[in-house]
């Protein structure tokens, strides 16, 4: 047997935005172990609650992850209106629903660029981000923010989407279903890219499934599971068919989340040929008392909200299980009999979101 | 704004960011923004960096990390807390694992707000740093001048 070594991992690591040690036991290059240490960017926002009325919450539940911000604000604002049973317009269902595509569109943008970098394919990196900016775009046009928009509120939606804003938005996004296809075939198609992603970090189904991971890493692995099919928000009035792959390998991670760009795109044509008319909010009297589970799919995956709330403006507990926290047993799967060059791929195949994992 | 005489490389450590500056830190590397006109690079090794940028407050378990961080970047640096969180602590304050902001652990020069903050004013807080830059620089070309003389 080769000598074995532990190569530190982090948390400063040139290919990470975000923190996250990983202790690699290694004989050679390749990975015999990985032992993840996490809680570098652990707050502890979820006792926040003590301090901050439910209301209030709703900003704070935005800023568990500046990616998916508006997810977690909307699965928060839904899980505190079952429980006070509000009955949100139509409408707001639907500015939710756009808001949440479009948020899925530039976070798997971000991790397509994200990806093209750690594989060392800088103009790939900057094409993919180039065409995140049109969506940001978009978002600061309908809601003041790039990246934290506090757009929602509990009972519906703080800010409307005139029809012609919403005519020029489906506009922009029919012109960037060519943009999209011309830039997710290199993805797809090109030699070096392929040469990098087949046949590295398989994942069978039976592991996905045991290791509990969800979102793209499950469908990708042949599972198809997708939480947009319980129709929470407007999903429920809309056609989705999750995206699956059945090859389970980083190629068809990266596959099935190129697929997920083009249906959030028809998503966004869906939403803008039945957006209802009419008001935006309701507005909510009391204070909320009972207890909710509420879920949702973020980009990343499968995300839940629990509010136990008791009557008074403080809630007693709200707990966030996080899509990048149950995807972490599965990233440690594929690592194990990696080569010690294709970790920073492998960690990435997974989308993480370490600031949503410690919160 | 001070002349720039050199191209200042930034290191980005995330300190206990929602990721929303983060994002808007490497926004500013991309085709809009673009930073790198202005000979700014992105590198990540501390030993090359003349700028550091953190985001996100301090916590019990970041402190060493920024602090190590911080003593491994060569003299003259500057550091640049980006966004409210990285500032003051902003709306994670009360929060019982945050300290509050970096200023708490290491010497902070500028401060850019807004949460999340916009590109167009972390690019602002970057291009000041260089000033900083160059006027920590001088200084400390002159000391080490007078030490050799009296040496």
């Amino acid at each position: 047997m080769a000598k074995q070594t532990v190569v530190p991992f982090g948390p400063q690591h040139p290919v990470l935005p975000e923190p996250i040690h990983l202790d690699l036991v290694l004989e050679d290059e390749t990975v015999v172990e990985a032992v993840p240490s996490i809680g570098y960017v652990h707050r502890g926002l979820e006792k926040l609650v003590e301090k901050k009325d439910f209301n209030e919450m709703v900003y704070v539940a935005e800023r568990i992850c500046g990616i998916c911000s508006f997810m977690h604000g909307m699965g928060y604002c839904e899980a505190v209106e079952h429980i006070m049973h509000v009955d949100v317009p139509a409408r707001a269902k639907y500015l939710r629903t756009l808001w949440c595509e479009m948020s899925r569109l530039h976070s798997h943008l971000l991790w397509l660029g994200l990806l093209a970098d750690a594989f060392g394919f800088e103009s790939l990196f900057m094409q993919s981000w180039r065409m995140r900016e049109k969506i940001l775009d978009m978002f600061e046009a309908s809601t003041g923010g790039r990246v934290i928009f506090s757009v929602n509120r509990i009972g519906g939606v703080l800010k409307d989407i005139p029809p012609e804003m919403l005519r020029d938005f489906l506009k922009r996004f029919d012109d960037m279903g060519a943009d999209l296809r011309r830039l997710t075939r290199t993805f797809l198609d090109d030699y070096s890219v392929n040469e990098r992603l087949r046949d590295v970090g398989f994942l069978t189904k039976e592991q996905a499934l045991s290791l509990g991971a969800v979102g793209p890493m499950l469908r990708a692995s042949g599972v198809c599971y997708d939480v947009r099919k319980t129709g929470y928000a407007a999903y429920g009035d809309l056609e989705v068919e999750p995206v699956v792959s059945t090859i389970g390998d980083s190629y068809a991670r990266c596959q099935v989340r190129i697929g997920e760009l083009f249906q959030s795109l028809d998503l966004i044509r869906q939403v803008g040929e039945k957006m209802p008319t009419g008001p935006i909010a309701v507005p909510v009297k009391g204070n909320p008392e009972g207890e909710f589970f509420m879920r949702c799919e973020q980009p990343r995956g499968e995300a839940v909200y629990y509010v136990r709330a008791n009557g008074t403006k403080n809630l007693d507990r709200m707990r966030v299980r996080t899509p990048t926290f149950a995807n972490i047993p599965a990233m440690l799967q594929t690592l194990k009999g990696s080569q010690l060059a294709d970790v920073p791929l492998l960690i990435l195949t997974i989308d993480p979101c370490i600031s949503c994992t410690e919160r | 704004m001070a002349k720039l005489n050199r191209s200042p490389w930034l290191l980005h450590y995330d300190g206990s960011s929602c990721n929303g500056c983060d994002i808007e830190v490497l926004a500013c590397l991309t085709p809009v923004y673009d930073v790198e006109r202005f000979g700014v690079v992105n590198t990540g090794n501390p030993l090359h960096a003349d700028i550091l940028l953190i985001t996100g407050g301090i916590n019990s378990q970041n402190q060493a990390v920024v602090q190590q961080i911080y003593s491994q970047m060569p003299n003259p640096k500057v550091v640049v807390a980006v966004g409210a969180c990285a500032c003051t602590g902003g709306i994670f304050k009360e929060c019982y694992n945050i300290h509050g902001g970096v200023d708490t652990t290491i010497p902070v020069d500028i401060y850019v707000p807004g949460c999340a903050a916009r590109p167009e004013s972390i690019i602002d807080g970057v291009v000041k740093a260089v000033g900083v830059f160059q006027e920590k620089y001088e200084k400390y070309v002159s000391e080490n001048k007078e030490r050799k003389r009296s040496s």
